[in-house]
């Protein structure tokens, strides 16, 4: 483990800071996707509705590996559509941030839903009768409350989003995913490259999902 | 809460507007789906012929499609049921009254739930390719199959857990009370409860298995995935065979969280309490 990390220490670093950026990235990215596809299945109108379900079904059941994949053998090569003319390796990078929050949106929107399910029926009925709209009593009532109540499972939701950047590794290898594979091609002892890389992760995630839970807890609304 | 509680049934301006939101909506579909059809058509993706095989050429199928979809099935039937046994072991072990088998469980469970799948993967394949475990054939098909199963299994142990502890605690108290041993309460009595309960979560867990597998992908698991991109250059189209290997992906995973929906009604028309998710929501690749 000490060789590894002595000849690939600082390659081993600047790996985990693109996984990171990526992470945050895609998490803004699938936050904002998400937040609007869950206003849409909330939404009174049927079409919209229908819209948002489909888009959740569809991107859900739909490997994460197959929209990397595609998004460079399809979009990239055959469609060209290149999000950097220049460098490939950024192009992959960019649309890999791009369908990890296509993927992960579908989540976060599910995740909202369920937030929205914790805030009670009288609370929506309330300010329907003192005579909110549909996008007030969304805006000053449901949501503020929705996302206090879904901090777990978007926590969790991110949290998985960080370990599902290591998918990017195939179609480019700038993260740590991808480093590892390299690293092991190149390398003998297995078990230790895997070590390091497994407890970079397990640093990266474990402390996130101790915060999230007592983040969960202390902005839980008391009912 | 339910969602018509945030709406009023619509009146005539409501619908009005609700009418304009809708052809938008609409608008906006069609004209992404304009966008994408145009960019097909200049790639020349939506020729005749490069659909035309998945109908006419017997072979699509029977050399590329079914043979992928056969490695896919292979893989996640092996993982999950693998997964299950190593999900009810340390479930069982995270319950245990040993403080050392807990605390080990507890251990293995957490580290293989944060580490991600592919590394495991990856790091498996390495290994048994170098130490000559599997032959070169089965090499990475084993490496699926440990990834998927070191992960999910953590997941089913946590699920097992949270089974047992969603169960009222006279269950376990009236076991001990006729006598039977805390093992026995366990086996014979929370267990077989605390099952039924994460059965539509275990089904979700399913689902993440039998989509996980696609990563075989990067270690050269013979999956629906690298078929279909053999399929998409032997008869020069990579985009309709990507396609319909999404939509059979899609059709899989749908069938089973249909299933997992169906199950999950079922069990609270029978007024049995589910659970639904071991971390809330279950989001691997």
């Amino acid at each position: 483990m000490g060789d590894i990390l002595s000849t690939y220490g600082t390659d081993i670093l600047r790996a985990f800071s693109v996984t990171i950026r990526l992470a945050l990235v895609a998490g803004v990215g699938s936050l904002v996707i998400g937040t609007l596809v869950a206003v849409m299945r909330l939404s009174p109108v049927r079409v919209l509705r229908l819209l948002g379900t489909s888009y959740v079904n569809i991107v859900r059941n739909t490997p994460l590996t197959l929209l990397m994949v595609f998004s460079i053998l399809g979009l990239t090569y055959i469609l060209g559509l290149s999000l950097d003319q220049a460098d490939v390796t950024q192009n992959a990078l960019r649309w890999s941030a791009v369908m990890l929050s296509v993927y992960h949106g579908a989540f976060v929107c599910e995740a909202l839903r369920a937030g929205v399910n914790t805030v009670p029926v009288g609370q929506a009925e309330a300010s329907r009768s003192i005579g909110l709209t549909f996008a007030q009593s969304m805006r000053e009532v449901i949501l503020p409350q929705a996302f206090r109540g879904a901090v777990a499972p978007l926590g969790s939701n991110f949290i998985a989003l960080i370990k599902n950047t290591t998918v990017t590794a195939v179609i480019v290898s700038a993260e740590a995913g991808g480093l590892m594979q390299k690293i092991i091609e190149n390398e003998t002892g297995t078990l230790s490259v895997f070590l390091v890389f497994a407890v970079g992760f397990v640093i990266l995630t474990l402390p996130l999902g101790v915060f999230f839970t007592s983040l969960s807890r202390r902005l839980a609304v008391k009912r | 809460m339910s969602t018509s509680a945030l709406f009023d049934a619509p009146g005539p301006r409501a619908r009005r507007r609700h009418a304009v939101l809708a052809v938008l909506g609409v608008l906006v579909v069609i004209a992404v789906g304009y966008v994408v059809v145009r960019k097909m058509q200049d790639a020349s993706q939506l020729h005749g012929a490069m659909w035309k095989p998945f109908v006419t050429d017997r072979s699509v199928w029977r050399d590329y499609l079914l043979l992928g979809l056969w490695g896919t099935l292979k893989a996640a039937v092996i993982s999950i049921t693998l997964a299950v046994a190593f999900g009810l072991l340390f479930g069982i072990g995270r319950l245990s009254r040993n403080r050392a088998v807990r605390w080990l469980s507890s251990l293995v469970v957490e580290f293989f739930r944060s580490v991600p799948v592919l590394i495991m993967m990856i790091a498996s394949y390495g290994y048994y390719s170098r130490s000559g475990l599997f032959s070169s054939e089965t090499a990475p098909l084993a490496g699926v199959v440990t990834g998927l199963t070191l992960y999910n299994g953590s997941v089913i142990a946590e699920l097992v857990r949270s089974g047992v502890f969603s169960l009222p605690k006279g269950q376990a108290e009236a076991g001990l009370s006729v006598g039977l041993t805390q093992a026995q309460t366990l086996r014979s009595v929370q267990l077989p409860q605390a099952i039924t309960a994460m059965l539509p979560a275990l089904i979700g867990q399913f689902v993440v298995i039998l989509k996980d597998s696609a990563l075989g992908y990067s270690i050269t698991y013979a999956e629906l995935l690298i078929w279909s991109k053999t399929l998409g250059s032997a008869f020069a189209n990579t985009l309709p065979a990507y396609i319909v290997a999404a939509a059979l992906f899609i059709l899989l995973n749908f069938t089973l969280t249909v299933l997992a929906g169906k199950v999950e009604k079922r069990l609270s028309a029978r007024g049995r309490t589910t659970i639904h998710e071991a971390a809330p929501v279950p989001t691997p690749a």
